[in-house]
């Protein structure tokens, strides 16, 4: 690793190669004193320079030993550990929920697509609502963010999806746990309206500024388990002049969303509208923001209509088979779809 | 929010300085580069520019709410919950108390359905005084295309709300609430809509329609990135002017004959089905919305009016919270009026197509009758499409009158002297689709 990788400005850079300090090894021979002779530094700033160097050079060491050699790092045995306690946000569609695995997972970014009207803010509407079902029932008991860009964030939707949620948990409770009277907490559809935490963008520099300030807000209000950006397209799709450079901040926010959802452990699902798109000689239907994008999200759904049935199919996941699933949305929200021929097909 | 300069926002002195040395004025200028890029830039180190963009981000970003808080907001502020009702049983109930406040709700249907119709009486409701179910307030009208009938708005009135209108003056002070304005491109309707964001609280405005949407936008541009480019600014500010200040928009759009095969599909389906083998393609030439997928991506709620064999229906195509049902309705002397108010749930995709299929179109008072086409005539324009002398030299005509009835006379004499020649008729049924 060579001077040019340092996180240090440029002409801090450039002060250290006109003295002579070409190499990383250079730098380490050396002492914060020499540094603050040489390149006319303060005190501080020399010491900054050797503690990156130093960390640098440590990424770079190969030993022999087993254990965590690298910082940061983590064996693979270590993961599969944590994964089979991860947690799980259902969809409340049994059908969806087995393609997923059990769920949006936690940890991971997962990116829901599809033409206007298919139910993409029904389920980001569901998901906010099923992450706070209780830990009694088998829930996450956590809160959610929601935010929105387009405005389509109808709060009487939301009455109706939480009062069917609760009469659904307590028709559970009812049927488990006959004997057990004390089981359930009667929740209030007020109290899941309450712990849905809402912001309103309303240009992407809003939105980049948010992504931002996410990792703050989150650290404050622990118990957020699941951010739902509805939807993440709308802004950058007007009005961006030069494409690299949306290409790029995209790519920023997508790096911190990931980020956010590896660190604190939650969710982040991101709904993204549809675009036409010349493949092959033919007009085709494609996510949109192009394909730097699509590299952007850990699982990829995309949400279409299969004649007059909803579905829902896996089209990117490093753990999940591509299948599709039917499901349909009712006034209780997302439920499973009614049609007698339910069997998920494996594409 | 985005525009707060930045040495107004509470940075150390150090780093404010080097932002504006690198003319990075706005927040808006620092948030529209990657941070990698702001610290070659500001020659700074990352850790620095971490903690100014984090704090910049913190000021910056959008205040938080709980939805808790919006729905208390909103019962204890706003009429009904945020609703103008229509007055349509069934269609109030399924949008949970009428159309709501703050978002944007479109009519689209083929000419002559009863849009315009639509519109005349939400703005007369909306200027209704509160104890008959209005908003008592101003309304403001853009009507691009003249169709606005005064008389027609006055004869809505009389028979829906006999009591208010034959009281004296009142008729006088609810047409006095509706005013109309007719930008005649749309760099003038986005002027007028700078000035009435500034008007709109100050003069109580409750309701803003917008008729036509389409025939603003498809008369500038061509085809393409330009034109997609006007709209997503116009209805990123049109959905920003309703959410400011939270009132309902009203726009209606026209319909396009959608000449192609089959419908569009992604990529993991277009493999599924060569496998299947071939599914017969009709030369169904149904009708689609106007504007673009865009368009239909931004509106909130989509409201479909068709006919279907003779009958009229309206149609929740899209809308958040209500279940996809259609109505059928009639247009009566006191505006539209619904046959049914259960209305009849559709399945799957159809909630979202328009069908426009014997129809007997009426123009505010007159009644214009077109031949009813079925497939076979529809087929037959759709190869007619390229017949742009006629639509060429009806457009032309058109806007040289200006008025609707010298045009409608002009139809009537085209229509008697053509109607010998069938071929000709679905050229002139066409006609009829894209100018109104």
């Amino acid at each position: 690793m060579e001077i040019g990788m340092l996180p240090i400005s440029a002409s801090k850079r450039g002060k250290l190669l006109a003295a002579g300090y070409t190499t990383l090894h250079s730098i380490l021979r050396t002492s914060t004193t020499h540094l603050v002779r040489d390149i006319e530094v303060s005190e501080s700033e020399a010491l900054e320079i050797l503690n990156f160097a130093t960390r640098s050079n440590d990424l770079d060491k190969s030993s022999g030993s087993n254990t965590n050699v690298i910082d940061g790092g983590q064996t693979a045995w270590d993961m599969l550990n944590e994964e089979r306690f991860s947690s799980l946000i259902t969809t409340s569609c049994l059908d969806l929920d087995n393609i997923l695995g059990g769920g949006i997972n936690c940890k991971e970014v997962t990116e829901i697509g599809g033409v206007p009207g298919i139910g993409k803010t029904q389920i980001g509407i569901q998901l906010a609502v099923n992450v706070q079902i209780p830990l009694d029932y088998g829930g996450l008991g956590g809160k959610a963010i929601y935010i929105d860009t387009e405005g389509s964030f109808m709060v009487e939707r939301v009455l109706q999806i939480a009062e069917a949620c609760i009469e659904d948990m307590s028709e559970y409770s009812h049927h488990f746990h006959k004997d057990n009277q004390a089981f359930g907490v009667k929740m209030h559809p007020n109290s899941i309206l309450e712990n849905i935490f809402y912001f309103r963008v309303c240009s992407y520099t809003e939105q980049i500024a948010l992504v931002n300030y996410l990792d703050k807000f989150v650290t404050e209000h622990k118990d957020v388990k699941i951010i739902i950006i509805d939807s993440v397209t709308f802004h950058f799709r007007q009005d961006f002049d030069d494409m690299a450079l949306r290409t790029r901040l995209l790519g920023e926010m997508s790096l911190k969303l990931m980020k956010l959802a590896k660190n604190l452990s939650l969710a982040v699902v991101m709904l993204n509208q549809v675009t036409t798109k010349h493949i092959e000689g033919s007009f085709q239907l494609t996510l949109a923001l192009g394909d730097s994008w699509s590299h952007s999200c850990t699982n990829r759904i995309i949400l279409y209509w299969n004649g007059d049935e909803r579905h829902a199919y896996i089209d990117k996941s490093p753990s999940l088979k591509s299948a599709s699933a039917p499901y349909s949305v009712t006034s209780r929200g997302i439920r499973n779809s009614t049609s007698s021929s339910k069997r998920i097909k494996m594409v | 929010m985005a525009n707060k300069l930045i040495n107004q926002l509470g940075l150390p002195k150090s780093i404010a300085n080097i932002f504006t040395a690198r003319n990075i004025i706005t927040a808006k200028d620092a948030l529209s580069l990657t941070e990698f890029e702001l610290m070659e830039l500001l020659d700074v180190g990352m850790s620095e520019v971490t903690s100014a963009m984090a704090h910049i981000s913190e000021l910056v970003c959008p205040p938080c709410q709980t939805a808790l808080l919006l729905m208390e907001q909103r019962v204890r502020n706003e009429s009904l919950a945020g609703h103008l009702p229509t007055q349509l049983k069934g269609l109030d109930e399924a949008l949970c108390g009428g159309i709501p406040f703050g978002v944007v709700t479109e009519l689209v249907g083929p000419p002559g359905i009863g849009k315009t119709q639509f519109c005349l009486k939400l703005s007369l409701l909306a200027s209704l005084p509160v104890n008959y179910g209005g908003l008592d307030g101003r309304v403001i009208y853009i009507d691009v295309e003249s169709k606005f009938s005064s008389k027609r708005l006055i004869e809505i009135g009389t028979k829906s709300f006999p009591e208010i209108f034959h009281k004296k003056g009142m008729a006088q002070e609810m047409a006095g609430r509706i005013l109309i304005l007719r930008p005649t491109s749309l760099s003038e309707f986005a002027e007028s809509l700078q000035r009435i964001k500034v008007s709109l609280l100050q003069q109580q405005v409750k309701l803003l329609i917008i008729d036509s949407m389409a025939a603003l936008v498809l008369g500038e541009h061509d085809c393409g990135a330009s034109r997609q480019q006007a709209l997503g600014w116009h209805v990123s500010f049109i959905k920003s002017l309703a959410e400011f200040s939270r009132i309902p928009i009203v726009l209606t759009n026209q319909v396009r004959s959608h000449v192609g095969d089959e419908s569009l599909m992604y990529s993991f389906q277009a493999q599924s089905r060569s496998t299947k083998g071939d599914i017969p393609v009709t030369f169904d030439s149904h009708l689609v919305a106007a504007l673009g997928i865009n368009w239909a991506h931004a509106v909130t709620i989509r409201l479909v009016l068709e006919s279907k064999s003779g009958k009229r229906f309206i149609k929740l195509a899209k809308s958040p919270m209500s279940p996809p049902l259609a109505f059928p309705f009639h247009i009566t002397s006191s505006g539209i009026v619904l046959l049914d108010n259960d209305g009849i749930e559709m399945k799957g995709p159809e909630i979202s197509t328009i069908h426009c299929q014997g129809l007997s179109l009426m123009k505010a008072d007159k009644l214009v009758q077109l031949v009813p086409f079925n497939n076979l005539y529809s087929f037959r324009y759709s190869e007619l499409v390229s017949c742009p002398a006629i639509v060429a030299t009806y457009s032309y005509v058109s806007r040289l009158c200006m008025a609707r009835d010298i045009c409608l006379s002009i139809l009537l004499v085209l229509l008697i002297t053509i109607s010998v020649s069938p071929s000709w008729m679905g050229g002139l049924s066409h006609c009829d689709h894209t100018w109104s």
